[in-house]
């Protein structure tokens, strides 16, 4: 035994025999819920951002080389592509924001009971849709 | 469980356990820490909830805007000061993020240090560029 936890999974069936305890199913055979869904995304949101980040730093590359690089960086965030990319960006960096601030509230001890975690699920996903439509409906008409 | 590192059951089965009593309540296994890197990625979660919330707004603002509108933005104090804040936490929470993607889901040991000096090496290296690039237009 390398560690105490492997010690913990020993235990007898019944026929008194010593076994391994079961570890827990794999991940298809459970029904998804809003808890293990919104989880698996901030993870998705996560990864996805960390994509994103590299048309951040060419904008800002391209903004810092001068006006030829920096239009060809704008030719391509103002094609269809652009957008889309652009507007994925906020959905994701939106979910993450809000996903991220109730992994937050449950680091420090709130938001654990199952009508809590429940309501807080439904209130991240709402968050995401209306501060991502109303962040490009005020940036558009401020332009 | 007695103190001389074997855990044993009411049924008497005992196994030998190659790891102090001591060890195991102080947590730290051969990487000597762990609560570092779960602090990290809360500090700069929490200081990245109101600088994405700025630059979200502010980079909406400037969707198709011309270099010079670019210029003009950065010219303030403010907007280079939130702008490098907004990158050194959104670097350093990107490695410890995909850095604890990698730790779950890939197993081969050759693989999981390629990838993760890989991300290391690379977040660092978009880093200065974002910051190398934020001084030069505002100073």
């Amino acid at each position: 035994m390398p560690d105490i936890r492997d010690a913990l999974l020993v235990a007898r069936d019944s026929e008194g025999r010593l076994i391994r305890r079961p570890l827990s199913p794999h991940l298809q055979i459970y029904r998804p819920q809003i808890t293990t869904v919104l989880s698996i995304f901030h993870r998705l949101t996560g990864i996805a951002l960390s994509v994103g980040t590299l048309l951040f730093v060419w904008w800002l590359v391209a903004a810092a080389t001068g006006p030829e690089a920096y239009a060809r960086a704008q030719g391509f965030i103002g094609s269809p592509i652009g957008w889309l990319l652009l507007f994925g960006w906020t959905l994701a960096l939106f979910y993450h924001l809000f996903a991220g601030m109730r992994h937050l509230a449950w680091d420090a001890g709130y938001g654990f009971q199952k009508h809590e975690y429940l309501r807080s699920g439904q209130a991240v996903v709402i968050a995401t849709v209306v501060c991502t439509l109303l962040a490009w409906i005020v940036g558009l008409a401020l332009r | 469980m007695s103190e001389t590192g074997k855990a044993s059951s009411s049924r008497g089965v005992e196994v030998a356990v190659m790891r102090s009593q001591l060890g195991r309540v102080r947590g730290l296994g051969a990487a000597k820490s762990g609560v570092h890197h779960w602090w990290g990625e809360r500090v700069t979660g929490v200081a990245l909830v109101p600088l994405s919330l700025w630059f979200v707004f502010a980079i909406i603002r400037l969707l198709g805007a011309p270099h010079a509108a670019v210029l003009d933005w950065m010219a303030s104090p403010v907007t280079i000061v939130l702008m490098l804040c907004l990158v050194v936490a959104t670097f350093h929470h990107m490695h410890l993020g995909l850095q604890v993607v990698v730790e779950d889901y890939v197993h081969t040991e050759s693989l999981r240090f390629l990838l993760l000096l890989s991300i290391r090496g690379l977040t660092a290296v978009l880093a200065l560029l974002a910051v190398v690039s934020v001084l030069r237009l505002g100073l």
